[in-house]
């Protein structure tokens, strides 16, 4: 799935003016976004999820067309087939684990879930072992579990693309290992691209097939596996600290 | 004396519960357009939204006499066309005190759904679920709590009104004599026992729904 995104926005707060100049093209599976805090890499998350519209632009997905400024094509957030996982993952407090999970396959207004899709959900519950926790609600759960519960809804609906901003940052360090690996196996079963926001050095060694480097609203680097090779480690190591 | 009561109590009951529909219908509406959008003049939006609340009730009640009075702008066109007028009736006590009781609902329903996490909002729409979908199953389910206890304050106020109440619909028992007028009239009339029977029951109602809706702001944030 080639994911080519060319957007700039213009972002105000207060007295401060922030660009984002992003260009960067890849048909791998993981990519990795990596870069300090406040240099543009969730900007970038939610234009191409289209919660944010750039200022001009293209974003396309598979020969999918999500944004394009010159045709004014400006695709929904519900039409895009992306999931997003959030840094706090976002879960729905009023609603049970089970409801949350749901939440893509219910009927669009009241949520009831249909036979079938009973069925879908509670075969997700078992395969992110959260059947035991149907019809507790998000605040009744450790860390770990509301991740796999931010996961399973996000993939319910069988996206085509895998935002995660952050996955691991609010996890216990004790965690992070082992979520991290439970990640790729994720991946390979759902095959589902993914795109990972961290800035976690130990994320890229594990993660990228393909690294983006941002900086001040831009895309400064772009190793692509077959770039980086495996010399290409030392250059990566480089980079990192350069940021640091 | 409990059927001297019943009558206004009635009244008060049946208009107070149709305005705080009114004020419960338009209230939201405008809370959340204005909490969600960037729609121009909003301040003076929000202020105008306010002012019931500040201004006296006389004054709210000769706006709506110039609204839907028999040559009012409102009012004119349903002489003409529908040959009903809403003064002195109980829909226009109705009206009077649905604009007085508006603010109550607007102010709570825009505090509940500026509550809201916009994160989760978004969340809902990557999932594929359309704007309509996400305000009735995210924004409304978390923001109802605040949205409720605005509508009993409301209710509340509704059954207390006098002023805009009297001038548009006048003081007629058994057809637009609320409580609170049924007491201004014992009073004058020197009816103390009336008076105190009437005070005593419009207290105990009123207390009860703020107890009520303080119980629902206090899980609200909780």
């Amino acid at each position: 799935m080639k994911l080519a995104v060319d957007i700039r926005k213009t972002l105000h707060a207060m007295d401060r003016t922030f660009t984002l100049d992003v260009r960067f093209t890849s048909d791998d599976d993981l990519i990795v976004i990596f870069g300090p805090s406040g240099s543009g890499k969730s900007v970038t998350f939610q234009a191409i999820a289209g919660l944010v519209s750039p200022d001009e632009g293209q974003i396309t997905l598979g020969g999918r067309t999500l944004f394009d400024s010159a045709q004014k094509v400006d695709v929904r957030p519900q039409a895009r087939r992306i999931g997003y996982l959030f840094q706090d993952y976002a879960l729905f407090p009023h609603l049970t684990v089970r409801e949350n999970v749901g939440f893509a396959l219910g009927d669009p207004i009241t949520g009831h879930l249909s036979l079938e899709a009973g069925q879908a959900v509670s075969e997700l519950l078992r395969s992110f072992e959260l059947s035991e926790l149907a019809e507790s609600h998000p605040k009744q759960l450790s860390g770990g579990q509301r991740q796999r519960v931010a996961l399973a809804r996000a993939l319910a609906k069988k996206p085509e693309l895998l935002l995660l901003d952050e996955p691991f940052s609010a996890l216990d360090p004790l965690l992070r290992d082992r979520t991290r690996r439970e990640l790729l196996a994720i991946q390979a079963r759902f095959k589902v691209p993914m795109v990972i926001i961290t800035h976690d050095p130990a994320d890229v060694e594990l993660f990228a097939d393909h690294l983006i480097l941002f900086e001040n609203g831009r895309a400064v680097e772009d190793l692509s596996q077959s770039a980086r090779g495996a010399a290409s480690s030392d250059r990566v190591k480089e980079l990192l600290s350069r940021l640091y | 004396m409990l059927g001297q009561a019943m009558v206004p109590l009635l009244l008060t009951l049946k208009v107070a519960t149709f305005a705080t529909l009114l004020a419960l219908l338009t209230g939201v509406l405008f809370a959340f357009v204005i909490a969600r959008y960037r729609v121009p003049g909003r301040e003076v939006l929000d202020a105008v939204c306010t002012l019931p609340m500040v201004m006296p009730p006389t004054v709210l009640g000769y706006y709506l006499i110039v609204v839907i009075g028999r040559r009012g702008w409102i009012g004119e066109w349903l002489w003409d066309h529908l040959g009903v007028s809403l003064m002195f009736t109980w829909q226009g006590a109705v009206f009077a005190s649905a604009i007085v009781a508006f603010p109550l609902v607007y102010k709570g329903a825009r505090a509940a759904f500026e509550g809201v996490d916009r994160q989760l909002e978004n969340a809902a729409r990557t999932l594929g679920v359309a704007p309509s979908g996400v305000f009735l199953r995210i924004t409304l389910p978390l923001a109802w709590r605040g949205i409720l206890a605005g509508g009993m304050l409301a209710f509340a106020r509704a059954m207390g009104e006098f002023g805009a109440t009297l001038m548009v619909a006048g003081n007629i028992p058994g057809k637009t004599q609320t409580l609170s007028l049924a007491v201004y009239d014992a009073v004058q009339a020197g009816q103390d026992d009336l008076a105190n029977f009437l005070v005593a029951v419009t207290s105990i109602v009123c207390i009860a729904i703020l107890v009520g809706s303080g119980r629902l702001f206090k899980k609200a944030w909780a």
